[in-house]
Formats: structure tokens, C-alpha cells, sequence
């Protein structure tokens, strides 16, 4: 079994697309997607046990930090870039929004909602910093360092001139029920978004 | 010793292939005809689809593995790498170990007879190339009866010929491991295997590398040679740690003998060189390093070198390498993305400089066997599990 934001990406992937996978981990989706849909290309990962996971599976890592871009793949390298769970930790995330839609015409987002009930209620009713499934760091040693909600990135998109072409919500490693699809927002823990440039 | 390491491959005895077709080489000459001396471990399964070539470096020779007799103090000079469980697993794979051309441990080179004149080659032994070594290996392989290599593996100067295999033969290679090299040496590296030259070259018993027909050898130009090359190989840090400013006595004694520690250890390792090495071997492999350069043949652009290659490459530099540093593997690791080729590339984190690449540590260690376990898979050479 996959984590849903990962099972949800797998199902939007065309088969034998080019594909960039930023923060790859052990290489779980790539691989999977390289099996079944005769998807190609690399996985970027900085972790040391994440990277020997991918080169025993047989997936394409390069060992990258992405707060350096992505400038060693040419413009429209491939079609479509991924990157989940990783756009909080990153310096500068509205930069690499850029760099992803750089490298390939669609890109496709996930990271955790900060506006998700529970994360609201651990700050406005406890009052400390959030921890959870989704954000399992203290504040003081946490590598998330740019937390966003749902509607943060859709407005950071509608900034951008970026459209939307699907977003989903995850909640505890399964898809959205009806209530987080209504208010996703409010109701997902997990924001999944598809994202393009604007037609020219 | 009285027992073997039981994940070492144990005793190993040397072969020798005689090849009798003339060998073009990219200078424009011609070798005769040319042995190759080689080791091999393992066995080579009925598909012939098990062998893994390993590439020496600028020192190298044939005995990467294993030792020659019970007596022998040291292993093979990649030991760590190449045994039963080992990153490069002799259960699994059957290794060829081959001493290139030039060298001075029984293949063909300086020190071999001409068979023109009846005398040692010395300074007239052609100048040889990768590409020249790359050829030569392939034959040997047509002889072992290996249609294509598993994997070729090699670090340092051994990396670039794994390349080149990649570009010259890529219907014969499955797998490439590119261990702490680079595309082309900077003219930094040129730069300090020209003083190495110049320090064997000024030896007044160098005799323009006549050296055998004089009695002489120059024993202290190739001793200087090693010391500088040594100090490329180890980094600053590691120098630090391992001798800092230690004495060999208590105090100063304002004079020019070995004082310092680092000076005992670069004369003691330019001595034991000099003894065993020849000249005209490091000259003529020096150069090869220098002339490597496949992207010269299409403007630099190495990403347009590496278009024919047609195998998964794992690119593996170390952190405090600074004779190839990590960004002259991930420049080769770049163009090989730019051209759309399987590659991985692995930055591993040790103090050790170049030398990294012939010791064991466990990331490099885990990684390798990561690759190799995956080679071994792709070749059907145990189940999916």
C-alpha cells in the first residue's frame, strides 16, 4: 500500500511520462510508476538511506539539496515534476514552484495543511505549535520551516498566474471524505495540488 | 598469516593472455602484438552473464583482490570491495582484473621487450590512451569468452575507462559504476602530473628514460613524483588528523632531515614507490590521464559525448575529494541527465579525499552493494524477491 498523497499522484501520472520526483524517499513511486506506466526519470533525495532505497530498486537518484534548484535540468526537460511533502522544508518554495514549472509545463504538489481542525485546535484551543501524523516535529527541531494552509497555496497559484488543474485532500494516509472535499481547507489534512502554467 | 579472511577471495594466481593482431592506438601507432596480464574471481555462470570488469587507477595493477600467497602482508589494493558478501559479492559475480597496457606488473609496456630491437621498450613504448586500454580489454573479454560485461566498475583514472566502455562498447556493457573520476582532468590536475613528469624527467639518472641500457634508475625523480601525487590523493583534513604538525623528536633541529611527521610519511611512501614502480609507466600513464577528454570531440559538449551510451550509471564522488571533486562527477552526472540517460549519482561524505574510493565506509559500502545487488537483478542472476 502507498500513502494516499502518493496512491492519489500515481493515479494522475500519464503513462510514459518523463517525470522529475523531488524528494523522492526510497523511491516507492517512481518505482511503482516505472513498473506499471512506463514512466521515466529521476528521483532527487538528499537522504543517504532514501538514496541507497532507490539504487537498489533500480530508480535514478541524484543526490541534490532542492534549496539549489534545479538549474542541471534544461527548460521543458521533462513533462511533469513532483515534489511531496517537501515544499514546507524548502528555503525559498515560491522560487521552486518557478524552477518546477521550468523544468516541466505541470508540476503536482503536496504538503501539510496547516489549517487542517486539528492542527487549529492543538494552537487555538491548547495553544502550543501543532504536532501530528502530518507535522510529527517539535517547533525547535522541526525541518519545516515554511508551513502553508490550502488556501496559502491557492492564492500563492492565482499570484502566479498558475492554474489549478485538480486538487485533492488526504486525511490520516487515506483519501478526503465528503466534508474534506467540501471544506478542504478546514478538513484536509494532506493538500494535493496539480499545477500548470498558463496557456501562451 | 595462517588463515584467510573468510570474506576474501583468497589465493589467486595471475594469467596471462597473449594477443598476436596488431593493436591500433589513438597516436597513430601500432602495437605488435601484447600480453595482458589478468586475476579473475569467481565463476563465470554458463550464460556468461556474471562478469564484472574492474578498471585500475593511475597506480594500479591486476591484483585488486585476494592475496598471492600465504605470506603476502596486503590484499589486492580494492579488497574491500571485491569478495564473498562484499559490495562487488564473488558468489554472485566473476571479476576480471586486468593490468592495462603501459603498466609494469606483467602486461605488455616500458619494460617489455621490443621485439624489434631485442631490448626493453622503455621511453619508446607508445604512448597509450583510454580508448587504447578500453580496445585492449575488449579483446580480453572476447578470449574469456565474455559477450558483455554485467557491470564495468572502476574509480579514479579506472572511472574514466568505465566511461569510455560506456561509449565505445555499449552493446557490451549492461551496467557502469563511475567511482570518484571525472570527464576531463582540469588544468589544475594536468598541472601536478606535470610536476610529477619534470621531477622524474630532471633526474639526471633518467637518461631521456633510457635508463635500463645505463644501469640507472631514477629512482628520485619517481619518489618525488609520488609525493606530490600523494598529496593530491589525501585532503587536507585527513593530512591533519593523521600527523598535524607532530615531530619525530622532541624538539626543532633547525636543519633539512625529516622533522616532521608528514615529511617521514610522504619520503616513506615516494621510497616504497620508487622501488616498485616504473618510470616510463608513471609518465605514459600520466599522460593518458591528461588526454582524456571525450567531450572534445563534439565542442565540449559532453552531454553529446555520452549520447551513445545505452546503460544504467552510477556516479559516486566523495565530499573532501579534492583531486576530482564531487562537482566533476556531478558535471558528469548532469550530461548524462541533459542526454536522458539512467544515471545516479551519490555524493558520500568522507574526510578521507581521494583515497576514499579504495576504503571501506559504510554509506559508500551500502550504496555500492545497493547498485551491484540491483546489477545482479537485472542480469536474472537471482530471483525478484
Amino acid at each position: 500500500m502507498m500513502r494516499a498523497d502518493l496512491q492519489r499522484i500515481y493515479d494522475w501520472v500519464p503513462a510514459g511520462a518523463r517525470m522529475l520526483d523531488l524528494g523522492c524517499g526510497d523511491g516507492t513511486l517512481l518505482a511503482a510508476l516505472a513498473q506499471d506506466k512506463g514512466v521515466t526519470g529521476y528521483g532527487l533525495e538528499i537522504d543517504p538511506d532514501g538514496i541507497t532505497a532507490c539504487l537498489a530498486r533500480g530508480v535514478n537518484v541524484i543526490e541534490q539539496n532542492l534549496d539549489e534548484g534545479l538549474s542541471n535540468f534544461e527548460d521543458d526537460a521533462c513533462d511533469l515534476v513532483v515534489m511531496t511533502q517537501a515544499l514546507q522544508a524548502l528555503r525559498r518554495p515560491d522560487r521552486m514552484l518557478d524552477e518546477m514549472l521550468r523544468v516541466a509545463g505541470e508540476c503536482i504538489i503536496t504538503f501539510p495543511n496547516f489549517a487542517y481542525w486539528r492542527h487549529r485546535a492543538y494552537l487555538g484551543l491548547r495553544g502550543y505549535m501543532p504536532v501530528s501524523k502530518s507535522l510529527p516535529h517539535a517547533w525547535y527541531d522541526t525541518p519545516n520551516i515554511h508551513l502553508s494552509t490550502f488556501n496559502d497555496f491557492e492564492r500563492l497559484c492565482r499570484d502566479k498566474g498558475l492554474i489549478i488543474i485538480d486538487r485533492a485532500v488526504g486525511i490520516g494516509g487515506r483519501s478526503g471524505n465528503w466534508a474534506s472535499r467540501r471544506w478542504p481547507n478546514l478538513f484536509g489534512e494532506i493538500a494535493i495540488f496539480r499545477v500548470t502554467r498558463r496557456q501562451r | 598469516m595462517t588463515e584467510l579472511p573468510r570474506d576474501s577471495v583468497g589465493l589467486v594466481t595471475p594469467e596471462t593472455a597473449h594477443f598476436d593482431d596488431p593493436l591500433d592506438l589513438a597516436c597513430g601507432r601500432t602495437l605488435p602484438a601484447y600480453d595482458l596480464v589478468y586475476e579473475t574471481y569467481g565463476t563465470l555462470n554458463a550464460e556468461g552473464t556474471n562478469a564484472v570488469l574492474i578498471c585500475h587507477a593511475l597506480s594500479g595493477h591486476h591484483h585488486a583482490a585476494g592475496f598471492h600467497s600465504m605470506d603476502e602482508r596486503k590484499p589486492g589494493w580494492w579488497d574491500a570491495h571485491i569478495g564473498p558478501g562484499k559490495s562487488i559479492d564473488t558468489e554472485r559475480f566473476f571479476v576480471v582484473s586486468v593490468n592495462n597496457l603501459g603498466g609494469c606488473h606483467g602486461s605488455t609496456g616500458p619494460i617489455s621487450e621490443n621485439p624489434e630491437t631485442g631490448t626493453a621498450w622503455g621511453p619508446d613504448f607508445p604512448m597509450m590512451t583510454v580508448i587504447d586500454w578500453v580496445h585492449s580489454q575488449a579483446r580480453l573479454a572476447d578470449r574469456l569468452g565474455i559477450e558483455r560485461f554485467a557491470a564495468v566498475v572502476g574509480g579514479s583514472l579506472g572511472g574514466m575507462q568505465v566511461l569510455q566502455w560506456a561509449l565505445s562498447y555499449p552493446e557490451r556493457i549492461a551496467h557502469a559504476a563511475v567511482i570518484a573520476a571525472t570527464p576531463k582532468l582540469s588544468a589544475q590536475n594536468i598541472a601536478f602530473n606535470e610536476v610529477a613528469r619534470q621531477a622524474i624527467r630532471s633526474d639526471p639518472e633518467f637518461h631521456d628514460g633510457h635508463y635500463a641500457e645505463h644501469g640507472a634508475l631514477p629512482r628520485r625523480g619517481l619518489k618525488l613524483a609520488r609525493m606530490v601525487g600523494h598529496i593530491t590523493y589525501l585532503s587536507e583534513d585527513a593530512m591533519g588528523s593523521k600527523f598535524g604538525r607532530d615531530l619525530r623528536s622532541e624538539d626543532f633541529n633547525f636543519g633539512y632531515d625529516v622533522e616532521f611527521q608528514v615529511e617521514s610519511y610522504l619520503r616513506y611512501q615516494g621510497d616504497t614507490f620508487s622501488t616498485s614502480f616504473d618510470a616510463n609507466s608513471y609518465l605514459l600513464m600520466t599522460k593518458a590521464l591528461d588526454y582524456f577528454d571525450p567531450a572534445a570531440a563534439h565542442g565540449g559538449d559532453l552531454a553529446a559525448a555520452v549520447a551513445p551510451a545505452d546503460c544504467p550509471f552510477l556516479v559516486v564522488s566523495f565530499s573532501s575529494d579534492w583531486r576530482f571533486p564531487p562537482s566533476r562527477s556531478k558535471e558528469l552526472a548532469n550530461a548524462l541527465v541533459r542526454a536522458g540517460k539512467a544515471v545516479s549519482f551519490a555524493n558520500i561524505d568522507s574526510p578521507h579525499g581521494h583515497d576514499a574510493f579504495l576504503l571501506p565506509e559504510p554509506r559508500y559500502q551500502a550504496i555500492f552493494s545497493a547498485f551491484m545487488g540491483r546489477v545482479a537483478r537485472d542480469q536474472g542472476l537471482e530471483d525478484r524477491s
